[in-house]
């Protein structure tokens, strides 16, 4: 009985100290101290330099803009015909 | 749904120093702070390759579990992100990080170490997304404003890659496949957790 007791007593020593070894979360939104952070899909104040093409608020639409951004900035082998 | 990443395609960066302009000049980072930087492996022996080096926004980044304040959050879109106002300069997550990536400027609030600065991908801070005070802190928010990071936009020679991981993980496939070489991507094992990914297939294994 007594071994039991103190079987379990170590156990439960050694699952508190390995709560120390657990990870954090790592988003945003009050659970690190960072202040909460607007996503970018959300848009920007300074809509003079928004780029056309896609709506504030809408997330399928700003991937595909920055997909075809991508597309059309950085693959060149997409724009040659050889 | 976007996993931010960085490519740099060594094949083919002339060591131009272009992306490292378009940042200080976007951001419009002080003296002494550089977000990116370009790196010369094996400088001045034949062969010898540059890459264009900032923060790479790690899958599991260093900085963030060695940060005592909790400074660091990550976006839906995977960028790693920080909030100077919470920032006290300790300088731990710069002796963490395995690209050097946090700068600290030479006068700040904490005497000779300021608030530490890096590379967020054009995505800003904490701040109201375009508002002066996230400027002054981190600088444009490119992504909020539908647009990529800038130093992969001015990259003469598309050797700087930056978007979704698929896409530009898809761009450089096309060019090792056209050219039959240049698919080691240094940084890309260290900042996106895989051991393999990156390096180039050993000879006779499928891949």
């Amino acid at each position: 009985m007594k071994r039991v007791a103190l079987t379990t007593l170590c156990l439960a020593g050694a699952v508190a100290m390995l709560t120390a070894c657990g990870e954090r979360p790592q988003t945003n939104g009050g659970l690190t101290g960072a202040k909460r952070d607007a996503s970018p899909v959300s848009g920007t104040d300074a809509a003079v330099f928004r780029q056309g093409g896609w709506k504030a608020g809408d997330q399928a639409a700003w991937s595909q803009q920055l997909k075809a951004r991508a597309q059309y900035g950085m693959n060149d082998h997409s724009r040659t015909t050889n | 749904m976007a996993r931010m990443k960085f490519i740099c395609d060594a094949e083919r960066c002339i060591e131009c120093n272009g992306c490292v302009t378009a940042c200080k000049n976007e951001h419009e980072v002080p003296w002494g702070v550089n977000r990116r930087r370009v790196v010369t492996l094996n400088d001045g022996v034949p062969g010898e390759k540059s890459i264009s080096v900032a923060c790479m926004h790690c899958s599991d980044a260093p900085c963030m579990a060695v940060c005592p304040v909790n400074c660091f959050y990550r976006t839906d879109e995977g960028v790693v992100l920080h909030d100077k106002d919470v920032c006290i300069g300790c300088g731990y997550c710069s002796y963490a990080c395995p690209f050097g990536a946090p700068q600290f400027p030479g006068q700040g609030t904490f005497g000779v170490r300021g608030k530490m600065d890096k590379c967020t991908f054009c995505a800003g801070g904490p701040e109201a997304n375009g508002s002066q005070a996230e400027f002054e802190k981190y600088g444009r928010n490119r992504l909020a404003e539908g647009k990529l990071p800038a130093c992969a936009e001015m990259c003469s020679t598309k050797a700087l890659l930056a978007g979704d991981g698929d896409v530009v993980a898809d761009i450089l496939r096309s060019r090792v496949v056209q050219r039959g070489k240049g698919a080691e991507v240094w940084g890309w094992g260290t900042a996106y957790g895989s051991q393999t990914a990156g390096k180039p297939a050993k000879e006779g294994s499928a891949s």
